[in-house]
């Protein structure tokens, strides 16, 4: 489904953030990386739909490398992959609908779009998707007017909206409460089980990944230093990946 | 002002700069008001002067209403055709003029478009478009489309440099072809602050539309110049109240927009006094 080769980045020239990164995600389940702030989680996620420029190193996506795309063959790749972002970014004063329905604009024209003339599947489909996320009877309402998890379910929504092949969710509780982000999680894993989509997500929670990922990647220092299922994600590992113990107990 | 007992530095110390700087100022407004020649005497026959003049004013006369209507009327069409083609024309150029959207070889020749338009004051355009297309009201919408490009696109580049990035990111990230990331990620960001200051143009095309008409670009301007050399005093004071008039309905009808456009308000909520309260957000909202 998509795989990582010697995938690097640095923003600034000698100093990477990523290091000859080598992952390969399945065609299902929910895959977690997790590691300190500033690790390059982020950037990794980022890098595989180019919302961040990779440095060198491959991206295949079904067999296409997405690093060598520009234009419209790279905007027909990024339809194929959902993105949830950590502070939902949701278009503030367009409305709940209007944020779901932003999710097909690349199947769209820009003139039927600008009309918000939008096929009567999409409408019917993004009705349901409201259902599913327990924000019926919020079409209306504007992105501004909602609470944090709400926004965030209006992200996944979003995000679900592009039937895409790979669902990217760059820490997306990381805005909220513990309580709600478990929900979050949880409805993220259930649309994602539901529909068969696989799930890259970066957290800062490792509690949080342990519960809900099936694979968990370590990153340190730019490099993955962990790659495994949360059952022998041992403290000794996550001494590797943090560093320091004292946070353990 | 010196440093304190415990050796530290004065943490108010004023930059030596900044006190020459207040004080060339100081000089300069004395030596400026010394060469106006300004003197008492001045003053004195200046306040006699203005006194015979308003005496003059009164009562206004009103006889002449066929000649103020029509200049009224077209200052008004000036008004409004230039802020209909300058907004127009501005949303193009405020576009390719933001830097965070567009390349460099797009924004460069739209500021300096919009610079262009900003540099001299209606007045001055004007008196160009007189002598290139003629006397009459052509030429004052000609000046004031000008006027209008250059404010509403400097607006418009503001605003749109000022939107959200993550906002735009995301309808970005779902594969959206340039023109839908604007209408979804983008034009809904600057919307309301454009319908502000859109009308804030109108208002100042309004006041403007009826200047122009001083150097014979049309409107009720060319009617108030003429009757002041005539000096027809009453009639300058009755194309005055009618000017002001003018700019109140502008006023209130602006406001109105913003209410129709911003607050979701209809119609009939505008004109009926219980109708729901409907509040305008300051130009600057978020």
């Amino acid at each position: 489904m998509l795989e990582l080769k010697r995938l690097s980045k640095s923003y600034v020239p000698g100093k990477p953030v990523l290091v000859d990164i080598d992952l390969e995600i399945a065609a299902r389940g929910i895959t977690s990386v997790i590691g300190p702030s500033g690790t390059g989680k982020s950037t990794l996620i980022r890098c595989v739909n180019r919302l961040v420029e990779p440095t060198s190193g491959e991206i295949l996506f079904d067999g296409v490398d997405l690093a060598g795309l520009s234009g419209q063959r790279l905007r027909h790749a990024r339809r194929h992959i959902g993105m949830v972002f950590q502070e939902y970014n949701l278009v503030e004063r367009l409305t709940v609908m209007e944020n779901l329905l932003s999710g097909r604009l690349g199947y769209v024209s820009p003139w039927a779009a600008w009309r918000r003339a939008f096929p009567p599947d999409d409408l019917r489909a993004a009705f349901e998707l409201l259902d599913v996320v327990g924000l019926a009877g919020y079409a209306n309402r504007r992105a501004d007017a909602l609470s944090g998890g709400q926004r965030q379910r209006v992200g996944i929504a979003r995000a679900v909206m592009q039937r895409p092949k790979l669902l990217l969710a760059d820490e997306p509780t990381s805005s909220l409460d513990p309580k709600t982000s478990v929900e979050i999680m949880q409805l993220l894993a259930d649309v994602a089980r539901s529909r068969e989509i696989p799930v890259l997500v970066n957290m800062h929670d490792v509690e949080l990944a342990r519960r809900f990922a099936d694979r968990i990647v370590g990153m340190s220092e730019g490099r993955i230093v962990y790659d495994g299922p949360p059952a022998t994600l041992t403290d000794g590992v996550l001494k590797s990946i943090y560093g320091g113990e004292a946070w353990l107990h | 002002m010196s440093a304190d007992a415990a050796g530290r530095d004065d943490p108010f110390r004023a930059s030596r700069w900044a006190r020459v700087a207040w004080i060339a100022l100081a000089v300069y407004v004395v030596y400026a008001s010394s060469r106006m020649e300004i003197s008492w005497e001045r003053v004195v026959t200046g306040l006699e002067n203005a006194s015979r003049f308003f005496a003059r004013m009164f009562p206004p006369n009103f006889e002449r209403w066929e000649l103020l209507l029509k200049g009224l009327l077209e200052s008004l069409e000036i008004a409004v055709l230039s802020s209909a083609f300058g907004i127009l024309l501005a949303l193009p150029v405020g576009l390719a003029a933001a830097r965070n959207l567009m390349p460099a070889w797009a924004t460069w020749p739209a500021r300096f478009v919009i610079v262009a338009c900003r540099s001299f004051h209606p007045v001055i355009v004007a008196i160009l478009f007189v002598k290139a297309v003629g006397f009459g009201a052509l030429a004052g919408i000609l000046a004031l489309t000008v006027a209008s490009i250059g404010f509403i696109g400097k607006l418009f580049t503001e605003a749109i440099e000022e939107i959200s990035d993550k906002q735009v990111e995301a309808v970005r990230a779902t594969g959206a072809p340039f023109a839908s990331v604007l209408a979804f990620g983008v034009l809904p960001q600057v919307f309301s602050r454009f319908i502000g200051f859109s009308t804030y143009q109108l208002d100042s095309n309004l006041r403007n539309s009826t200047m122009v008409g001083i150097v014979g670009a049309g409107g009720i301007g060319g009617t108030l110049f003429a009757a002041f050399q005539r000096f027809d005093y009453d009639f300058v004071c009755a194309i005055l109240i009618a000017i002001i008039s003018l700019i109140m309905v502008g006023e209130v009808m602006a406001t109105g927009v913003r209410k129709v456009f911003l607050e979701g308000a209809t119609l009939a909520d505008l004109f009926s006094r219980s109708g729901r309260a409907v509040r305008v957000r300051p130009l600057e909202g978020d």
